[in-house]
């Protein structure tokens, strides 16, 4: 619990040690902090030639969108697909068995990013009302996406029950418990108590929006104050334990109480701190900090799949470190992200040319769409384990059921954004100006 | 994972009479452990006998009224019997369907009074899993039934889930095996990995069990191979050559 209490502390501390210029402009986002800020830039000259830096938040948001954002959601969501397959042999080159976070993170802080960033600027064009309706509108075609899987989730689960029967596993079948009460199942399920495995993240992001107004009202104002707030919650929900009920029992996979944080970090990035960051991430400390974690997470990552190398942690280490608790986003788990974060920054610029070239091409298309493309994966994975039990696929099939599910995602991604581009001509002939346009993506 | 086991299939060890030993080859790596039992050790070069006791739910058993008889703990008396000629073996089952592991370990006290056991085998996880049980509760009763079992001087083997594949997009169960291997390692507790033998079973063809059947003979043959495994474990944990 303390280790998230002194997370501004850190923060200060941080930027302080690898960057006194960007202290300056980090004393802008913390609470209290503006007018020590704006006494640091004065003394500071060098801080002074970065204008920028003293750019409002909703200045910040005029920028154009980031393809890097597009790219790394597209890959967090094949790696999702692929992680939602079990006994899938493609699923040891996905990212959580190298580290402590995965592509859940990914995921959210993206999602956090790029609904700041358009609805952000709706926020500032168009007021509160407006872009508070869009947002939850946006979360109504979430909702709506996560009752359609869940159908085909309960098609499939009626059959498996209706076809496979083995006694060495009558204690397993147990879990089929709720087709039983149908009524009760469907109606937990409307109100997203009930969640089958790998149905958690939408419900999630659903919440997370759901919250956003208020929250993005605050960010546009004062940023700092927004990123306190949520650190706060994080804290108060990890010590008094609290989340979501969950149907039959238990509490909601992602809490959505631990997850906000990682979702306003991404919208706080968006309404300028990330400009602020970057100062932060040039230093070499940082840099060396960030390689030295994700050395030591690959370490004991690597002890849960070879359990000799399990002798070298010591158990003080594994009473500290275990737990790694993903329900209510460990910090280890936090810490590991960004440090990922910190890396890809570093070596994949906003202005890279590589963010052009036709081989990245497909996974940006897929993170162009992503409730589309998510939804489709946990479809794909669904159908995927369903032929790989019904043929006890081999590693041959697996590999197959992998490559073709990114194949039909890619595919999916570039017919809605040939569609997209169809209606959007359309519209503009119509009205010329169409304010508002989202760069070709969506929150 | 899949690597290891490849590699590990070249130095399977097989148990038992010749019959039946193709069909329960099980690789090294799965069974090989630092941990000694030394109580076990000790009652079977002191005393010439070994009590156990296993504690279980659901998986423990198989369906039927002789199901009992052909389930693992069973298999496991009569295996150990064969390992351990001219020692007295007993192996008690305490299985009752439908528990979790909080409702175990609750009554760990009666049970270890009862059997004085020097090992207790606990499987526990499944239930927890379908029950949906926090991970982190699961923890808490199975660390606190392991420090009751460890004070009386018993030692302690965690049997973890069965690997079920027609059931693994509805039942996550790898948030709790991984909760066993960090209780196993953190209090120095034998772990019988039947997750990973039984799924290494299903890869390798032993058993394929996707297979939907209303017979019991392919889990009876599991069940045999399960004790058969446990039995070797225990007695290689113990130092003992059979």
């Amino acid at each position: 619990m303390f280790r998230g209490l002194s997370f501004a502390a850190v923060l200060r501390w941080l930027a302080m040690a690898a960057n006194p210029e960007g202290y300056a402009s980090l004393l802008r986002f913390l609470p209290g902090g503006a007018k020590a800020g704006a006494a640091f830039v004065e003394q500071s000259a060098s801080a002074a030639a970065r204008p920028s830096m003293a750019a409002s938040p909703a200045q910040m948001l005029a920028t154009g969108r980031d393809l890097r954002l597009d790219l790394f959601r597209g890959l967090a969501l094949w790696l999702i697909f692929l992680d939602h397959i079990p006994n899938n042999v493609v699923n040891y080159f996905t990212l959580r068995n190298y580290g402590f976070s995965d592509a859940t993170e990914i995921f959210i802080f993206i999602s956090g990013y790029t609904a700041a960033f358009v609805y952000g600027r709706a926020m500032r064009e168009r007021g509160f009302i407006i872009s508070s309706a869009r947002i939850l509108r946006r979360a109504w075609q979430i909702y709506v996406a996560h009752i359609f899987l869940f159908t085909i989730f309960m098609a499939e689960i009626a059959y498996v029950a209706a076809t496979f029967s083995n006694p060495l596993y009558a204690e397993e079948m147990n879990i089929l418990g709720f087709l039983k009460q149908p009524d009760v199942t469907i109606f937990q399920a409307l109100i997203l108590k009930f969640k089958p495995v790998n149905m958690d993240v939408l419900p999630l992001y659903i919440v997370l929006l759901l919250l956003f107004p208020p929250m993005l009202r605050v960010l546009l104002w004062q940023p700092a104050y927004a990123l306190m707030g949520a650190a706060v919650v994080y804290v108060l929900a990890l010590h008094f334990d609290i989340n979501f009920p969950a149907y039959p029992n238990g509490v909601w996979v992602f809490n959505p109480f631990a997850w906000q944080l990682l979702f306003v970090f991404g919208a706080w990035c968006a309404v300028g701190g990330a400009q602020w960051l970057s100062g932060l991430l040039r230093s070499r400390i940082v840099f060396g900090l960030a390689i030295m974690y994700l050395l030591f997470a690959l370490f004991i990552t690597l002890t849960w799949h070879f359990e000799w190398l399990g002798t070298f942690v010591p158990n003080w280490l594994g009473a500290m470190i275990y737990p790694i608790d993903k329900t209510n986003l460990d910090v280890l788990r936090f810490a590991h992200f960004l440090a990922l974060a910190a890396i890809t920054v570093r070596f994949v610029s906003r202005d890279w040319r590589g963010l052009e070239s036709p081989i990245l091409r497909p996974a940006i298309l897929c993170g162009q769409h992503s409730l589309e493309i998510f939804c489709l994966g946990v479809f794909l994975a669904f159908a995927g384990q369903f032929i790989i039990s019904q043929w006890s696929g081999g590693v041959l099939v697996q590999t197959g059921i992998s490559i073709a599910g990114i194949l039909v995602m890619i595919a999916t991604a570039s017919l809605i954004s040939w569609y997209k581009g169809m209606e959007g001509r359309s519209h503009q002939q119509r009205a010329k100006a169409s304010p508002g346009n989202l760069a070709g993506g969506e929150a | 994972m899949k690597f290891i086991t490849a590699v590990a299939a070249v130095f399977t060890l097989t148990i038992g009479p010749a019959s039946a030993a193709d069909e329960c080859e099980v690789p090294q790596s799965f069974i090989a452990s630092d941990v000694v039992l030394a109580r076990v050790m000790k009652e079977i070069k002191a005393n010439h006998r070994l009590n156990i006791s296993v504690i279980g739910t659901g998986s423990s058993t198989l369906p039927g009224p002789d199901g009992a008889s052909f389930a693992y703990p069973a298999r496991l008396q009569d295996a150990l019997k064969q390992l351990l000629p001219g020692n007295e073996i007993k192996v008690v089952a305490h299985v009752q369907s439908r528990q979790t592991t909080a409702e175990m370990a609750a009554q760990l006290t009666a049970i270890l009074a009862a059997d004085k056991p020097a090992l207790v085998v606990w499987q526990a996880g499944t239930f927890d899993a379908v029950r949906g049980i926090e991970p982190e509760e699961f923890s808490a009763s199975l660390v606190a039934g392991v420090e009751t079992i460890v004070k009386t001087g018993a030692d302690v083997d965690l049997l973890n889930m069965q690997y079920s594949p027609h059931t693994e997009a509805l039942l996550n169960v790898s948030a709790y095996a991984d909760v066993m291997q960090w209780v196993a390692q953190e209090h120095g507790t034998l772990l019988f990995n039947r997750l990973a033998i039984m799924r290494y079973w299903n890869d390798q063809g032993t058993f394929d069990l996707y297979t939907a059947t209303k017979t019991s003979d392919m889990a009876r043959r599991v069940h045999n191979c399960l004790g058969r495994a446990l039995a070797y474990q225990i007695v290689n944990a113990a130092h003992l050559t059979p």
